[in-house]
């Protein structure tokens, strides 16, 4: 896509530009410059180089935390996106039956975040929820605030819940933009089902799925809320993911130094990640072209 | 054998591929197992929000066997419960209308020109989308509390503005390339002003545009927790965090708990059903 080069239209990017200078140069350059200094108390700071973050390549507390979070974010894509683009196919393509579907799957997207803890934390609980009860029922020995994989399982499922609705919708747009002829042209050459969904679906759907897959990981690695209200974190560290060791490094014992290397390690991890995905992304609409 | 030959090519743009019956019940099955999945944990919190706590605790029933509204009496009567609902109504529209503002002109201009690195301020706007919010609380209080925000609404508008602006641009700009540009060429050439097209002719072509990037804002901003707690102790306390609270405070109080969270899912809702054409498409960044 070929558009004209003019400067000046720095000038109409200068708002965000401002705007953002503020809520995330300004703090992130604070964090920097925790990272590197050390305290007594009294506000008195000093230079203390990269120790923090030799400190922090060294704490297993970190790589243990770190590797939940991947675990946590490996384990919840595998089962949404699949998941997603299944229901997808599913959906009506019109009429008034796919704007129900549309609005209540979207429904879950909606509820704040610690609701959603709230809520599963009330649904899985054995004394007063309906799963917990069910599952207790089958003869279960159910509880998540013992029994560690007791705690994945309801914060997996919790995320399931929560998320899944995000691909099935993005999976759905990218479904109703292939022309019919594609279909009809398939059953002509008496495609199979499969064949259907490889050759023409999944093509067509591959670039809203790479935003999906793109936005699903950066927000299940940033996950915060949700397993703090259902488990605190718990039992023991077994749910501790990143963000939620690093609000209690930062905010519970103010460990300014620590914590700010920490915050920079994660974000690089994202920053990374997120930008091969980006790479992809801006490829694939080069492929594509203009619209 | 012209006409047998001449009917399938004629009449298949018109008609729809047909579905085998056996394929649209199994879908029928598919979406109804994944809605109930999906709404038997809501239904279980509308269920203990009509309930007294001792009919929560005293014994287990799918359906309240004498609901009561006094739940959400004590919510709708008692200013600490209700003003957390305005406070977070006020920050949400706040951070609606700022982000949505600023990210339009951005937006154009990352659609119609391409400037002195305008890809890497566009990845650049996209990493603060991708910054962890619990990377940013602290520095956020300090900020805050250094230039005496602390605890107002337009704080938490501000602090919010991190990740819907670079959203709102990047959902814009989907909208915005599927506007022909001759259309502003040939305003231009009429005559109009920059400003005057934009508000003029720009903006009604892209208005679900708009309004699906306003959506999403709202969305963010209603949901998210982290920040909006860090930064506000009384006055401008959030709903969901005035729930935190009351957990750890009385303890057991499942009924105003659940009576709370319900009332967290009616504005969503609400505004789900007036974008239900285009979610999928706002989703989808406008990129389909």
């Amino acid at each position: 896509m070929n558009k004209p080069i003019n400067n000046r239209a720095w000038f109409l990017v200068l708002p965000v530009l401002v705007l953002v200078a503020f809520s995330a140069v300004i703090p992130l350059m604070t964090v920097v410059n925790y990272s590197v200094q050390d305290t007594f108390g009294d506000n008195e700071f000093f230079w203390n180089g990269i120790y923090w973050f030799d400190d922090l390549l060294h704490s297993e507390r970190m790589w243990n935390a770190l590797g939940r979070q991947i675990l946590f974010s490996a384990i919840v894509l595998l089962i949404e996106v699949p998941l997603g683009i299944f229901i997808a196919l599913h959906m009506p393509k019109k009429g008034f039956w796919s704007s129900v579907c549309l609005v209540l799957m979207a429904l879950p997207l909606l509820i704040p975040f610690n609701v959603v803890g709230t809520i599963w934390q009330i649904f899985g609980r054995v004394d007063i929820g309906l799963l917990g009860r069910a599952l207790a029922g089958l003869g279960l020995d159910f509880n998540y605030t013992q029994d560690v994989i007791d705690a994945w399982v309801i914060i997996v499922v919790m995320d399931v819940w929560h998320w899944t609705s995000l691909i099935a919708l993005l999976a759905y747009a990218g479904l109703r933009s292939i022309p019919d002829a594609y279909y009809q042209a398939a059953k002509i050459d008496q495609a199979s089902r499969w064949a259907v969904f490889r050759y023409i679906e999944l093509p067509k759907m591959r670039g809203v799925l790479v935003i999906a897959v793109l936005l699903r990981f950066m927000d299940s690695f940033m996950i915060y809320t949700e397993p703090f209200v259902v488990t605190g974190g718990g039992p023991g560290n077994a749910t501790t993911f990143l963000s939620i060791d690093l609000v209690k490094m930062a905010l519970g014992q103010f460990d300014l130094g620590p914590a700010a290397a920490f915050s920079i390690m994660y974000f690089l991890i994202i920053l990374l990640v997120s930008w091969a995905f980006y790479t992809v992304m801006t490829n694939l609409d080069r492929e594509e072209g203009p619209q | 054998m012209t006409e047998t030959l001449a009917s399938p090519v004629a009449a298949a743009p018109v008609r729809a591929v047909r579905v085998r019956p056996e394929r649209s019940v199994a879908s029928a099955v598919v979406l109804t197992l994944y809605i109930l999945f999906l709404l038997l944990p809501i239904y279980w919190l509308v269920n203990m929000s009509l309930k007294t706590n001792s009919e929560i605790l005293g014994g287990f029933s799918l359906w309240p066997r004498n609901p009561t509204l006094a739940n959400y009496l004590t919510i709708l009567t008692d200013p600490s419960w209700y003003m957390g609902y305005v406070n977070s109504l006020i920050y949400v529209l706040l951070n609606t209308v700022i982000s949505v503002t600023v990210a339009l002109p951005a937006a154009y201009a990352f659609s119609r020109y391409s400037f002195l690195g305008d890809k890497h301020l566009f990845f650049w706007l996209l990493t603060n989308r991708m910054a962890p919010p619990a990377v940013f609380a602290l520095p956020f209080f300090q900020l805050y509390s250094a230039v005496g925000l602390f605890d107002t609404h337009i704080a938490v508008a501000l602090a919010h503005c991190l990740f819907n602006v670079p959203l709102a641009v990047w959902i814009l700009e989907g909208f915005m390339r599927g506007v022909p540009r001759e259309i502003d060429e040939t305003a231009y050439i009429d005559g109009y002003s920059f400003p005057r097209f934009f508000a003029r002719i720009f903006m009604p072509l892209i208005a679900s545009g708009i309004g699906v990037a306003a959506f999403f804002c709202f969305m963010f901003s209603w949901v998210e927790l982290l920040l909006s707690r860090t930064l506000t102790s009384t006055e401008a306390k959030p709903i969901a965090a005035t729930m935190t609270r009351t957990v750890s405070a009385s303890g057991l109080d499942w009924g105003v708990l659940a009576a709370a969270g319900v009332l967290t899912i009616i504005p969503g809702a609400l505004v789900i059903w007036f974008v239900r054409n285009y979610i999928a498409k706002g989703f989808a960044l406008g990129r389909v």
